[in-house]
Order: structure tokens, then sequence, then C-alpha cells
């Protein structure tokens, strides 16, 4: 390159570790676009101490995905030490430092995947050129292994322990220079690797921010208007106050903003989180529930079927000519398809500790967007970020509940009302489960044209969602007008209604594509049968010819690629032997594809219904994430766990309810999750494409939920077009 | 009121209202955060613990109910020969993705074992069954409780 505009020697910071040893900060800028951190941002930090020690800094956050395992192994492995000299430290918040830290989208693999790699291999190469320097021998002759290096000719070896003080004194190199290792070199990526805080998990040590503890730390609870966007009118502070244990409660009106913002409540801290949370009962709240009146289930049903009526929604996408085409359609289908309002439910509620001290905060937050906290802190209580210092701790689980940060305005407020005194807040169940931001529900209106020939030739959906006060679809409530079969299919239509509420709602692993899917890949399945075929069938037939890379229509996110997903598709049809059709009376295998995430996902489920009794006997998933699985063990992990929580989406009657703004489901006994009874064996099968890999928290879910309708279809003919399943036979 | 507790080989006492949860003396008057909060209403299983040797919900236990027994909680599991097994086995199979209910599934199958070294996959169901995972990791508790058990060859693949 003629005309570098960057100078990459600059993007590598060698410098001294107290101590001894050598530390290597690595600013190489990350390959997309949505994740731009200003010029200067650190995207690796690896150290080598003179004892061998290697310590990785993992900035973002870990909520189960093994992140802070996998991203460490990338550059480990370009470094080519060993895994066990690795030690592993959390970094903090400091958006200077780091850019934005966020666990979300299934992104930190694929933007990390070349950067951290060169980080190891610059921190490999400087030690290469010490020990050359030391051993008065060409770099070129100096080879590494396992932590040591090696001057073959002379039978000399050396710790990287040993050069490492040297090497912080080196210039760096020209990452353009680097070479970085060829697959079959890899010695740590590839390989199953346990999770990094495994060992701190089984034994009980206090690594979850719920675990947080500081001297003279008080616990709280806040509490909140039963419905979404309620005000606070009164309450009965000093009865709450007189309860064992308590030592404040704070009536609160919040800004406004029940969203994005702190919302009214009354805090009760106390000296026991039990104490905090049984001194509530005495608060007797009154509130002003008006905003939410009629924003109830059976109302947006209502409304729903109103829309359907009232024509076919403002037009977000035309290809070809649909009307005249679905006209003279040799066939037509027509089918109504709708799921619930959901929850995340992760494992630990919500949480977050801080201290407010000589106008500084210092927190400590399982947050899965800790920026996004930041900004609401400084936009309800006028705290900046330079006045916080906020910890990232281990997360009980994210799924998307995490990306918003409510608890840590609560907690910012509280521990601001106190100064001096740390506090815990920690919201009960009950609070998790009626305060979430939820997967959105949504009603899709379907109809297909098949020609004489056998193909769709048209395809049509209008889509009845939600809208917030600013008009625009809700969080995580928009149609995607790329949804599968567009741009597969000549004519087609997509229409949008949106009806205004005022419930939170937001990303759910998956967001959009895990409701999407169900629906379109379901009605696909009767397109696929009315046209004589299968949904396989169908799905190759749209697939058939050249391979060819299909941008997205709204420019965002990578283009689909026909020739990965005819691939996925024929390696599923291949391990579930999909011809061969199970013997049983009400046993049958259906299957669905979906690409999101940029992973492709085909997968059949083998389903029987005995006496209305749904059983899953076996799931089959080829999935396409690029050419190399980092971690084989946290992989087939991320599968499981999203084929099994897709399953409970379906099968355990999830739903959140709604009267007048209320949610009506409380505990673990009326949303219920995935148990170890029902769990099926799953079948992984990894197609290894040509493509950088990418990231697995998400693609692996949406296609099991149409593979089970499907199979359901398949086995009883009852078609589920709603969310929870009902049998109509049960 | 005061409550002479026996957790784990230890005698500790405290001053808390004798219809407290156990969970609650244990996170917040004695710091042992090992034992986790998930649902306070029985239906999770994260807060298990054992009394006498068997699986209990912490967060439905009164304290006041618990004075004469022996309370083993997942800080000191290890120190069985059967949590310890159970360790090692969740380890080598890497059940867990969150890790949060991990410490109330080990005290489970630690009381499962206890009683029935070797279970069926049907009896490790049955036991497992008030223990939820939110990350659905259940095909390696099976396998790790299995391993533990000595009931699983170590060649097969790893679940």
């Amino acid at each position: 390159m003629l005309h570098e505009t960057i100078d990459r020697r600059t993007l590598l910071k060698a410098s001294l570790l107290a101590g001894g040893g050598f530390a290597l900060e690595a600013l190489i800028p990350l390959p997309v676009r949505a994740l731009a951190a200003p010029p200067g941002t650190l995207t690796a930090f690896v150290s080598i101490a003179r004892d061998g020690i290697v310590t990785i800094v993992s900035k973002n956050p870990e909520i189960g995905q093994g992140i802070k395992t996998s991203l460490p192994m990338m550059i480990a492995d370009e470094l080519d030490c060993e895994w066990s000299q690795v030690r592993i430290d959390q970094a903090d918040v400091d958006a200077k430092r780091y850019g934005p830290q966020v666990a979300g989208g299934s992104t930190a693999t694929p933007t990390n995947w070349l950067p951290m790699r060169q980080a190891g291999a610059a921190a490999r190469a400087m030690l290469v050129q010490a020990a050359a320097a030391q051993w008065n021998v060409s770099a070129d002759e100096v080879t590494t292994s396992k932590g040591r290096l090696y001057h073959t000719a002379s039978g000399r070896s050396l710790p990287y322990g040993e050069v490492a003080s040297a090497a912080a004194a080196l210039t760096p190199p020209d990452i353009g220079t680097l070479r970085l290792k060829s697959p079959e070199q890899f010695t740590i990526i590839g390989r199953s690797q346990v999770g990094i805080d495994s060992p701190r998990i089984v034994t009980g040590k206090p690594i979850f921010g719920i675990d947080t503890r500081l001297p003279g730390m008080l616990c709280a609870v806040y509490e909140v208007a039963p419905a979404q966007g309620g005000r606070l009118i009164s309450a009965d502070i000093e009865a709450a106050r007189k309860a064992p244990g308590v030592k404040y409660v704070l009536p609160m009106f919040g800004n406004g903003d029940a969203d994005q913002g702190q919302a009214d409540g009354v805090a009760v801290v106390a000296t026991n989180w039990w104490l905090a949370n049984q001194a509530r009962k005495q608060l007797a709240v009154k509130w002003d529930l008006s905003a939410a009146q009629g924003h109830s289930s059976q109302a947006y049903q209502e409304k729903a079927q109103a829309a359907f009526a009232a024509g076919n929604g403002e037009e977000l996408r035309r290809d070809g000519d649909p009307a005249t085409h679905m006209a003279n359609a040799a066939r037509r289908v027509k089918a109504r398809y709708q799921y619930p309002f959901i929850a995340h439910a992760p494992m630990e509620p919500q949480n977050c500790t801080a201290v407010f001290k000589d106008g500084k905060l210092e927190m400590w937050a399982p947050t899965q967007a800790p920026g996004g906290g930041l900004n609401m802190i400084q936009k309800a209580l006028g705290i900046g970020p330079d006045n916080i210092t906020l910890h990232l701790t281990r997360m009980g689980g994210g799924f998307g509940r995490r990306l918003m940060n409510d608890f840590m305005v609560q907690a910012a407020a509280i521990a601001k009302a106190i100064p001096g005194t740390p506090i815990k807040l920690l919201w009960s169940r009950e609070d998790d489960m009626r305060r979430d931001y939820y997967r959105p529900g949504g009603w899709h209106d379907f109809e297909a044209g098949i020609a004489a020939d056998g193909t769709l030739s048209v395809f049509t959906d209008h889509f009845v969602t939600f809208k917030g006060s600013d008009g625009k679809a809700a969080r995580a409530a928009d149609l995607s007008v790329s949804m599968i079969p567009a741009g597969l299919v000549e004519h087609l239509r997509y229409g949008r209604s949106m009806m205004p509420t005022v419930v939170r709602t937001g990303p759910l692993r998956a967001p959009g594509s895990n409701a999407l899917c169900f629906v379109s890949q379901s009605f696909l399945d009767e397109v696929a049968i009315a046209a004589g075929t299968d949904l396989p069938g169908l799905m190759l037939s749209m697939l058939a010819g050249e391979r060819r890379e299909i941008p997205p229509r709204d420019g965002r996110g990578p283009p689909f690629d026909t020739g990965r997903a005819r691939d996925v598709i024929e390696k599923v049809l291949q391990t579930s032997a999909w011809t061969q059709k199970p013997r049983q009376p009400a046993r049958a295998k259906g299957f669905a594809f979906y690409f999101c995430h940029q992973g492709y996902f085909a997968e059949v489920v083998e389903a029987s219904v005995t006496d209305g009794n749904i059983a899953v006997h076996q799931v089959w998933v080829a999935g396409d994430v690029g050419s190399q699985i980092v971690n084989p063990m946290g992989a087939e992990n991320q599968v499981r766990g999203a084929i099994i929580d897709g399953l409970a989406q379906a099968l355990s009657g999830q739903q959140i309810e709604l009267v007048d703004g209320v949610v009506q489901q409380s505990n673990l006994h009326d949303f219920q999750l995935a148990r170890i009874s029902g769990t099926p064996a799953i079948a992984i099968a990894w197609v290894k494409s040509d493509k950088p890999p990418t990231g697995l928290g998400e693609p692996a879910l949406p296609p099991v939920i149409p593979a089970l309708t499907n199979a359901i279809f398949a086995a009883t003919g009852d078609r589920i077009r709603s969310l929870p399943v009902r049998l109509k036979t049960a | 009121m005061k409550h002479k507790l026996h957790i784990n080989g230890q005698v500790h006492e405290v001053e808390a209202p004798p219809e407290m949860p156990l969970l609650w003396v244990l996170r917040d008057e004695l710091g042992m955060v090992g034992t986790k909060f998930g649902c306070g209403a029985g239906l999770c299983g994260a807060c298990t613990v054992h009394l006498n040797g068997a699986a209990r919900r912490s967060c439905q236990t009164p304290v006041g109910s618990v004075q004469n027994a022996r309370i083993t909680t997942i800080e000191n599991i290890g120190e069985t020969v059967v949590g310890a097994r159970l360790q090692e086995a969740w380890l080598k199979v890497d059940v867990m993705q969150c890790g949060y209910c991990q410490a109330g599934q080990i005290m489970s199958a630690a009381a499962l074992l206890t009683h029935t070294p070797k279970p069926s996959i049907e009896q490790i169901n049955s036991a497992m069954a008030g223990n939820v995972c939110r990350c659905a990791c259940y095909n390696r508790i099976q396998t790790a409780i299995q391993m533990a058990a000595g009931v699983h060859e170590e060649s097969t693949h790893v679940a």
C-alpha cells in the first residue's frame, strides 16, 4: 500500500511491567462500523510477567456466552503460549480506553477475530526479536512453542518470561507484516477449553453482581407501580420505617421516563435484603395508574384484528407486482399467525451495588451494555461518566434483559440519597418478572400464491405491531424487511400497522428472528404442502441455481449467501435422515431454516403427541458460523441452550398477559422455564464455510420453534399458528 | 432472636427473626454468598443447601427451624467425597454457561448421589426436576452426574 492513512506501527504500544516483564496494548480498529470506537481505543491488552504468567484483559461483559474465555483464546494461540499460563482480568468500564463494551447481537466473535490474533502475534514477534538479540542470531531462526523460544541450530531455548523485560524496550512491529497462523497450526483455538470462571463457580466463590459486599453496606428494594408508567401519589413511610432492620425509607419521584430513566418509586433500605423486602408490605402506596388504562392483552388482540380488517398496512417493501400475481395465482394459501409478549427471566434477578461519596459514584453492575446505563444515570441524576467508576461483574444470564439498565439508575439514585453508605439494590423475582422490557407480541396476516408450475410466485405479509410515544416501532417490535423469503420470491409485499403501547419492550435472544422465524417458516410449511412438496424442498428450490449473495434491503447487516443456506439445509436433511419417517403413530419430523446474526441454521425436530402431551425426542442441528469454531465446548453449549430455550418458549406456556398495563404473571410457576425432564437428544453438525467465524449466542434459537410446530402438524394435522403451543385436540 | 447454627462444620451465632429464611441469613448475615437467590418461592432450586445431608430450599426454610441441623452449603460440599467428584465432573464437561444456578444444581446432585450412588437417567431427572437452569445446560448436567457416579463412559463424546 502506497498511501497508508494510519501508521500501523502506532497501533501497538509496548511498555515495561512493574516488577519486570512486558505489556502490549493493541489499538487495532474493529472491522465493524456499528461498534466503531474512536481511534486510539484499546482492543486488546496482554502482558507477560517474568515468571511467564500471561495476563489478558477481557473488556466485554460475560453473561454466560463464554466471551471471557474465547477472546483470550484467540490472543493466546497467536502468542503461542500454553493456555495454562494465561490469567484473565475483567476490565472496568472505560469508554475512553476501550470504546464500547457490550454483550449483545452475537457481535464479539466476528469483530474481534482478526484484531485479537494480531495482538497475540505482535507480542510473540517481539519476544522472538528479543530472544534473537540475546542469542545474537537472526529472528528468522527463532521458533516458539508452548510459551518457549527455541534456536534449533544451537539447541538453545528460553521461556517467554526471561526475555519479556527486554521485549518491552523494542519497537512494536507493523501489524501489516505479522504472519498469522494457518488453522492447522492452532493449538488453543478449535480445542475445547473450560470456562475461565468455572472453577470458581462450582465452589461457590463470589463472582456475580448479587455477590458484591462492601463494608457497611445496606440492602435495598425499590417498589414501583404495578402498571407501566405509574406515578407515585403517597405511601406510609413511617410504617415501613418502623419495620425490623429498616434504616431508610425514601420516596422518589423519578424523571417521568419509566423506559429510559428513573420510574417513580419508594426505596426501602435495611440491614438485610429479606427485611427490606418484608417492610415493603407496610408501604400501602397509592399510585396513579391512569397512563396504562386500556393496555390489556385482550384489547391488543382486538386492535390487531381491526387492523387486519382495515387493509394491508403501510407498505414497507414491495418487489415486482404482488397484487396482479396474487390474483392470477393457480393456488392461494392464507393464514394468520401470532405470538405473545414474553419475559427474559434470567436466573439472577436485576441488581446493582453503588456508593456515592464526594460527588462521585462507584458502582458494581451486572450489565450487558454499561455505556447505556451511564447515559441513563447522567440524564436522570446529572452524574456524568467522568464521576462514575463502574466495575463489571459476571452475570447470571442476560438474554438481552441486561442491555437495559433501569436497575443501575435506581441503585445510583438510592446511593445518591444516602451519601457515604454503600447500598445493594436487588429486585425480587416478582419485580423482575413484572418490570421487564418484554419481547413484544405480534400478529401476521400471510398470503402466498403458487404458480401453475408449483413454484411460489408471490408472498405477502401484513404485520401488526406496536409503536412507542415517538410514533416509531417500539423497541424490538419492527419487521425486518429482509425476512425470508424476501429476496427469494419475485413478487412480494410486506406491510405494517402499528398500535400504541406503554409497555416496555426490548430485545430478547435473537430479537425479531425469534418470532419472525416461527411465523414465516410455519407458513412456508403450509405453502410447501399446498404446492405438493415439503418445506426443505421448497426452500431448496428457492435457493437453487448459482450461489449468490443477496444484500439486506435496509442496508443493515451482512448479505444472505444462498450457498451457505443450501449447505446447512442439505446437511441437516442428511444427519436427520429426513426422508425416513418415524413408524410410530402421531410421531413425525419437522424442519425449519433461518439466517440471523450472520449464522445459518437448519434444524429438524422429531416429536410425538400422546393423549395431548407433546414429547420432543430428538433435534438435529446443522449450523454454519464460518470457518472456525473457536471453543467447541462453549459453542455446543450455546447451541444446546438455544434449542432448549426455544422449545420452552413454545411448550412451557410462556406468555406475559396484561390487564390495564399490569403484568399478570409473577414468578416461575406462571411463567415456566425449561426443566431437565424434557431434555431431548441434540445432534449438532458444523458446516465449515470459507467465511470468518461469527457469533453463537443467538442464531441457533429461531428455527427450532417452527421445526417443532411443523413436526406437530406432520404428526397430528394440528397446525400451530399461535404461541405458546396449544393443541386443538388436547 | 439469637440462633446457633452448625454450618459447614462450624458454629455461627446470628441475631435474626426466626421466620427469616436461611438463605438470607447465609447471604446477608454471614456473607456466605455461594448459595443463590433465584425466585424466593421454592420454584427454581438456586438456593439449595443440605440439612443433615438432604437437599432443602433455603429460601423456604425459616432460620428458627434449623438450630439443631447440620447445614452444608456449596462452599463446603467439596469436602465430601460425592461433592468433590461432582465438582470435578462439572469442570470436566464444563456444564455451565452463566453458572448462576450451578451451586444449587450441585447441591441437589450431591444429595441424590449420597442416597442413590448409581442413579438411572429417570432418577437423575426426577431428583433434579426442581432445579432450573435458564441457560438450559441440562444435557451436561445429566452427563456430569453420570460421570461422578461412574455410570458414564469417559470416552463417550461430551454432551
